[in-house]
């Protein structure tokens, strides 16, 4: 048993999706602030873009995303799947009064499962999307920024972005400081701390993101 | 029993009836008339008891035993509600008087697959009583008792093990969780041992053996919603749940 035994108890299961959940939440506050290049300019996002995957370590990362994807999905899933067993009969009505329980929190999956099919749109769009070039210097480069500004061209690309936006905004208000309760976390000295950084982590993310398609759709 | 503020009462409820395990339930409608509102909710089910009697029907089954709160048998969900709408009181101690002539009561039994009905609102809770055979006692050497004060506990200590010991272990945590979790009920058993000398020696085993236990039973895992928190009779902390995380980290870590 020991630390395998660790890993298929349902402890070490939360601490798998909580542990890649946080992984995957500091890459998505990494991109949201390095994505604010696009209220710079052209070049600047441009330059940004250039620099982030000429680096021949961006593979090792892109490899190591897919995998915490992966895996967070993974378990996340079979952890859902055995708490609806857990509770075979659904009750006539939900508590309505002081025992009812925050819907964000018990949405989580309806979150995740959005959010995974903006992610494959996502890299769909722009990942594999018309390749560009602008060029800076004499160095050429791929030009996703007016790519960009084709995409959100698009009314309704834009809400549908705000809207995914918005959920991945949820998942981290509740994923992040739920991650850190299993990671032990929940004491009176860090309590009221690890709810500040969890709402903090998701307003950042979600209105950082909401703001750029936002931006180019009216002012580019 | 009545006093000044009694007032007379009648209740539309909608209440669980099935026959037996794995029997197909459904709600049946009752009208309870002649209620007072000082009646605790019990009291109210003896009374519609009585009036199915009464009509040659079978009485509706539901748990109870000590009627003030300290033994955790009178599990129910009262519109959607484990132990109804007040916080930190079991059914037993809710008073008709929290609602108001005329509403419409919808009564459940607790519902997991670790709690199967026996009828109508009465559940099998022997799932936690494996739980605590697994490991939530202390092993004392026989003979005569120690001097009280030979065993130091600090204060701090030994109101969070007071605070966790408070769980009368009604059930009312798994019946709240959407995932019908058994979680707040095992830490505070671990916490409520482990907080104390006696305890400390055995804490790794008894994590594991219990927490082992707690998933062999079928609850569901915690996702951190703290329903458990707020429907808790004894409002006992969703703190032991993260206390019981690190601890059976720890114990796993250490396992030979
Ligand atoms: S009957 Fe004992 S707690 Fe309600």
């Amino acid at each position: 048993m020991g630390i395998f035994g660790f890993i298929k108890s349902s402890i070490g299961q939360k601490y798998v999706v909580a542990t890649t959940g946080l992984l995957f939440a500091l890459f998505v506050l990494s991109h949201v602030l390095g994505n604010f290049l696009i209220f710079v300019g052209p070049e600047a996002y441009n330059m940004y873009s250039y620099k982030l995957i000429s680096n021949p370590f961006i593979i090792v990362a892109e490899i190591g995303l897919v995998v915490l994807f992966v895996v967070h999905l993974a378990v996340a899933i079979k952890l859902t799947a055995s708490n609806m067993v857990a509770r075979p009969d659904k009750y006539a009505l939900q508590a309505k009064g002081k025992k009812k329980t925050d819907p964000v929190t018990k949405a989580m999956w309806i979150q995740g499962a959005v959010i995974f099919i903006f992610m494959v749109s996502h890299l769909i769009t722009f990942k594999y999307g018309t390749y560009y070039t602008a060029e800076y210097d004499g160095l050429v480069v791929r030009d996703l920024y007016k790519l960009m500004v084709e995409v959100f061209a698009s009314p309704l690309f834009v809400v549908g972005y705000v809207l995914c936006m918005v959920m991945l905004g949820l998942h981290l208000s509740h994923g992040i400081q739920s991650a850190l309760k299993t990671f032990g976390f929940n004491h009176p000295q860090y309590e009221a701390k690890v709810r500040t950084v969890g709402l903090g982590v998701a307003l950042i993310v979600s209105l950082g993101f909401i703001a750029q398609p936002v931006y180019i759709f009216f002012f580019q | 029993m009545g006093n000044d503020n009694s007032t007379e009462m009648t209740i539309h409820l909608k209440i669980w009836k099935q026959d037996g395990p794995g029997k197909k339930g459904e709600f049946i409608s009752h009208e309870a008339k002649g209620l007072s509102s000082e009646m605790s909710f019990l009291e109210m089910l003896d009374v519609v008891n009585e009036d199915l009697v009464r009509l040659n029907q079978r009485p509706i089954e539901f748990d109870h035993d000590c009627r003030e709160g300290i033994c955790g048998t009178c599990s129910m969900v009262i519109n959607g509600e484990a132990h109804g709408p007040d916080k930190e009181i079991t059914t037993c101690q809710l008073h008709m008087r929290k609602f108001k002539d005329g509403d419409t009561i919808t009564v459940e039994p607790f519902r997991a697959k670790a709690f199967p009905i026996i009828r109508d609102l009465v559940v099998d809770r022997s799932s936690f009583d494996r739980v605590i055979e697994s490991g939530g006692y202390v092993s004392v050497n026989t003979g005569g008792a120690q001097d009280a004060n030979s065993l130091p506990i600090n204060k701090p200590d030994s109101d969070l093990a007071f605070e966790a010991a408070t769980c009368i272990g009604c059930g009312a945590c798994v019946a709240s969780c959407k995932n019908a979790s058994a979680s707040l009920f095992v830490s505070a058993k671990l916490a409520h041992l482990s907080f104390l000398p006696q305890g400390k020696i055995e804490q790794d085993a008894r994590t594991l053996a219990m927490v082992r236990q707690m998933d062999t039973e079928g609850f569901g895992a915690c996702t951190n919603t703290e329903a458990c928190e707020a429907a808790c009779p004894k409002g006992i902390s969703v703190e032991n749940i993260s206390r019981m995380n690190r601890q059976f980290l720890k114990a796993s870590i250490k396992e030979r």
